[in-house]
Parts: C-alpha cells; structure tokens; sequence
C-alpha cells in the first residue's frame, strides 16, 4: 500500500504530459475550424475525410515507403553490426558500444546539419571527389530522397543495434553449439538457430526505427530541402503555417492509431525475455 | 510502517509538490519602480530583428527590465497569443496578422497620446488597408520580395519571374518554403493578385509551380542564405532586407524587383489583449519611433525602416540603395497580403499538392 505512494509522481507525469494532451487532440480533431483558425467546439468528422483526399494519402504513402525502406537499410546494416558485438570480448564489446552511442551525445539536429555540410555541392564529399578527379562538376548528394533516407538511418541505426546486440549477447551459447554437433552447417544454424532466437530484439528494433522514421519532419527538412513532404512535415505544417490544428490534430490519431497497429502486430513475436519494447 | 517508507513518502508528497509548482506557478514578480512604471516589460519579436543597444538603454532610461522573447514566423506568435498564459506586452506581427489578430479580438487599441513620435513614420505608411486607421498599430519594418542571382552564374538580364522558370538554371533554384510568398510571386507572373481567392487562378498557379519543381534545388528558409554566400546555386526567391545582408558577405550577388510586380510587406508593433501594462507597452513603442532608435534598428537589422526622420541618421549609400528603399509610389510595385480566412487552406492544400508531387 506505501508502495502506492511512489507511483504517484509518475501518474501525475503520464497524465498531465501523455494522457491530456492526447485527449485535447483527440477532441481537437473532431472540432470545426473558424475562418480565422480558431478552434470552435461543435463535432465534425471533416478532418478525417479531407485527409481522405489523395494528395494527403500520397503523402502517407510515401512517409511509409521512406520508413520502410530506411527501417530495412537500419535492420541490413545493424544486424551483422550487432553480431559481430556480441561475438567480440567483454571488454571489446564495451569499447564498441561506447563508440556508437557516443554520437547520440551530441544534439540530434546538429547531427543532421553536419549531414548537410558533407553533402552539399562545396561539402566535402564533393570537393573530396573533385579532387581525385572521379567528377568534374559537384553531384546533387543533397535535397532528394536519398538524403533523406540517408538521414534516417544515420540518426536511428543505434537503436536498431542495441536491442539486437542485447538479445543476441545474452542468447544461450549451448543452442548453437547443439546445432552444429548435429551436422548444421553454419548457414543452417544462422536461419534455424540463432535468428529466429533474435526475433524479440530485431522487432524492437523494426519499431524503435520505424517509429521516429514516420514521423520525422527534420530530417525530411533539412536534407530532403522541402521537396519531400513526409506525415511529420504535414502536421507540423498544420500547426505551424496553415493555422490548422483540427486537420493537424487528425493527422496525429491516424498516425498515431498507425503505428499501434504495427505495435500490435509485433508483439506477437516478442516474449517476456529478451529485448521487447512491452 | 518503518522509517524508510516514511521518508521515501515524504520524498514523493515533496516531488508532487514540486510538480503542481512549478505547473501552476505563474511568474509573481514586479512592482512600480521609482519613476512610476511597472519594473518589466515583455517584448515577443522575431529573431535577430532590433539592435539588442537599444534594448539597454530603454532600460537605463526608463528602469523597466526588458524581457526579450523571439519567435520564428507569425502564426507561431498567434498560437502563443491565443492560449494565454503569458504577459506579453509588445509583439511584431506582419500585416496580415494585424487583420487576422483585430478580427480575433487579440489587440488592444493604441493612445495616441502617448506615442507623440508617431509623427516620424512616413505618411505612405500609414492608414494601409490592414488597420485602416492605425488603431491597433504602428509600422516599424516594411520591403519587398525580388530574386538574388548571382552574377557569376547569371550574365542576362533579371527584370522578370520568368527567369525563375528558366531550364538553364536547373537544380540552381531556391525557393521560400512559404506558401504565401512562393505561390504570392507565381500569381504576380501569371498577371494576378497574390491575394486571390478565384480557385482557377490559383490551380494555374499550381500547374506552374510544379511544372517548376524538377528546377528547384530546395524549398527552405534559411540554409539558402549561406549557400549563395558560398557560391551554391544560382538564384533564390528572398525578401529584401535579407538580400541587402547577403550582398554584404558576397559582392557577387545582385537583387532585382522583378517588373510584373511583388509583395509589399510591413512588420508592426501592437499591444496583445495578454498585456497587463500598456502604459508601459505604448511607453515602448514610442521609444521605438525615436528616429534615432529607429536608425540604430535599421542599421543593424538591414531591413528598410518606416521611420522616415530616422533616415538622416542612416549612412547615405544604405538610404539611396533603391533595392532596398524603392523611390515613387511604391504601392504600383507591390502589393500588400490580405488575409485569406477560409481559403488559408485552399492554399495550403494546393501548397501540399506541389511538395509532394
């Protein structure tokens, strides 16, 4: 019963900063707009529909579709990464993980504006090449998709690594060794053994990236130069520009409701051990 | 209940104590000072906009503490006004948030009896369309929208939008990431108001912004000023003060106010309804208007000021820079942004429309 007493700062927290805000946009989102974007009170479903329209479901499409495929790029490039971790020694691995946390030390926008100073036609990657000859005038590295995309698994690729390092770290040795006595090859203990060990980490991971990866408007900003519209960029325009905040607010809770369908979706494949979110 | 427990209870009835503080504390403090004003002032401008002097010596002269706030676009400012919850006394809206902001009932009415230097404000600057009267504000600020180019990468003549509809300059082009200023300029080229509310004209202007979008290098706001100071790409669509700032840091740049005609636009100052001291508001504004004040402003910020006798304090070259202070009529150039109310968001929408596509 005193133990009670604990949780009371905590559920204070999560009301007055999750729960609330949620209901105010939730009642947001169904509220009507007046000519001059004030919020007035009377129930429409307006939001939702308009968001129906195809150029706001293209632009879901394709925040998806650039979440996806960064999400994949994270999961190609992580997944090996966190192995090779886990196999080194204790000591080693410290090392090693120090050295990929260490940049999430420094400001995530800072981050992502140094991407910016590498890629643009006098950065160094361009000048770098200019150099050697390889090109005579700069490529157009920045403002396209593949910056963007760049951008998102540069910034979410350490959380793609730890939850995977940290199953796969703590996976019982034995299981493989009794694979390989009975005549797997390593292949076969890698796809029968070992991965489907790792699932708990590799869908934590899927989401912790997917996550942020849907809904980044920075990113898409900044090196995708405003010519990628992405879910985040459309509300942020909502609030922000169009003094919007009912079709903003609407935006949120399909994005929102998006991403615990996916939740849901993975927790089929997490277990009470292991790297799971929940 | 042993000992442990206890305190650890206590530490948690402290902890929410703490929370419900500083949650439901407002700032209590502030008394009348010995020249008879109240001791602070809250000013919200936008970033980077006065000559943080003149800040000081108001509050030498005066002894009222300046606190100083800055906000990056106006709708930002309009959010923070409409919730509340804050005392600010002074604010820098844009025209058309002045209209927006008097049909919300958000300003309060100006005395003129206290704002005696009103007379130094240029009479073409006055009683404009967006506060007929000059009820609820005082012009501080005002410009143009043109295109910088840079004359290494451009040898013919800019006098026209069309230029930024050129194939020659592909992947060279910024444009504002703003939908009124980008699809303003698109409607002046095509021959219309940039205030239109005709849905025809501004799906013409649509088609061509996007028949435009395989030229344009990025749509931004800001990283496009240290990219032509650099020599990266060859023309950006700016507002004239910032064009004056950047051919400061490279002399290869020029502006031009293309002929088809541009926005005119005027920042303000205004007393928002959350301000609990406009004695002491209207005591600024005033200050504000002193030419020299004015001069010092103009002079740091770059832009063009609408204090006209603060124009003898301003170096010779700055004030005679047609660019930044075009001469004659200046409304047969430009036109002033209105409000759009409802149709805000047809231009949003067709704004998305050509981001996305």
């Amino acid at each position: 019963m005193n133990k009670k007493w604990l949780s009371i700062p905590y559920a204070l927290w999560s009301l007055i900063f999750s729960i609330i805000p949620i209901i105010i946009i939730t009642i947001y989102s169904f509220c009507k707009r007046s000519p001059y974007g004030k919020i007035i009170y009377e129930f429409t479903l307006d939001n939702y529909k308009q968001f129906l329209e195809p150029i706001y479901l293209n632009v879901l499409w394709r925040s998806i579709l650039l979440a996806a495929i960064s999400t994949t790029a994270c999961l190609v490039i992580g997944y090996p990464m966190a192995m090779i971790i886990s196999k080194t020694s204790i000591k080693k691995r410290n090392v090693l993980i120090m050295l990929f946390v260490v940049p999430l030390w420094t400001n995530f926008l800072l981050r992502t504006y140094a991407w910016m100073v590498l890629l643009r036609d006098q950065g160094a990657i361009n000048q770098f090449l200019i150099y050697l000859g390889i090109i005579k005038e700069p490529l157009q590295l920045l403002y396209n998709p593949g910056a963007v995309v760049m951008g998102m698994v540069y910034n979410f690729l350490p959380f793609m690594v730890l939850p995977i390092y940290s199953v796969l770290s703590k996976m019982d040795n034995s299981l493989v060794e009794a694979a390989q006595d009975l005549g797997a090859t390593s292949g076969e203990v890698f796809r029968k053994v070992i991965f489907p060990l790792s699932m708990p980490g590799v869908v934590s991971g899927l989401i912790m990236v997917f996550m942020p990866a849907v809904s980044t408007f920075v990113i898409s900003d900044l090196l995708g130069g405003g010519q990628t519209v992405l879910l985040g960029n459309l509300i942020q325009n909502q609030f922000l520009v169009a003094r919007n905040w009912q079709f903003g607010s609407a935006i949120s809770m399909i994005m929102m409701v998006l991403i615990l369908i996916a939740i849901r979706i993975s927790s089929k494949y997490q277990d009470e051990e292991g790297g799971g979110l929940w | 209940m042993n000992e442990r427990v206890v305190g650890l209870k206590k530490i948690a009835v402290i902890l929410v104590l703490c929370m419900a503080m500083v949650l439901f504390s407002g700032c209590g403090q502030g008394k009348v000072n010995e020249k008879g004003y109240y001791d602070t002032l809250n000013v919200y401008n936008w970033g980077d906009y006065i000559d943080p002097v003149v800040l000081e010596e108001f509050e030498e002269e005066y002894g009222i503490k300046v606190n100083y706030d800055t906000f990056a676009n106006n709708e930002e400012m309009l959010a923070k006004i409409q919730q509340g919850g804050n005392d600010y006394d002074v604010i820098f809206p844009s025209e058309y948030m002045i209209e927006t902001m008097i049909k919300e009932d958000l300003l309060q009415e100006l005395d003129y009896k206290n704002l005696s230097n009103f007379k130094n404000i240029g009479e073409q600057f006055k009683n404009l369309p967006y506060d007929p009267q000059n009820k609820y504000s005082v012009p501080y600020f005002w410009g143009s929208m043109g295109i910088i180019y840079n004359t290494k990468k451009v040898d013919e003549k800019v006098d026209s939008w069309d230029i930024l509809w050129n194939e020659k300059y592909k992947g060279n082009i910024f444009m504002l990431d703003s939908v009124r200023d980008t699809v303003g300029i698109t409607l002046k080229k095509l021959g219309y108001s940039l205030n239109t509310k005709n849905i025809d004209e501004l799906e013409k202007a649509k088609e061509e912004l996007i028949k435009q979008k395989p030229l344009v290098k990025a749509y931004e706001v800001d990283n496009y000023k240290s990219m032509m100071i650099a020599g990266e790409g060859a023309m950006a669509l700016t507002w004239s003060g910032d064009a004056m700032l950047l051919i400061d840091e490279n002399k290869d740049l020029a502006y031009t106010i293309p002929k088809e005609g541009t926005n005119l636009w005027f920042d303000t100052m205004a007393v928002p309804v959350t301000s609990k001291h406009k004695k002491e508001a209207e005591l600024f504004i005033d200050y504000m208007m002193r030419p020299e004040v004015a001069a010092k402003c103009a002079g740091y910020v770059k832009y063009a000021t609408a204090n006209v006798k603060a124009l003898e304090y301003l170096p010779k070259e700055e004030v005679e820079n047609e660019l930044a202070y075009p001469k004659g009529n200046i409304f047969e150039k430009g036109e002033v942004f209105i409000d759009l109310a409802d149709f805000t968001t047809e231009y949003d929408r067709i704004w998305t429309e050509i981001k996305s596509h």
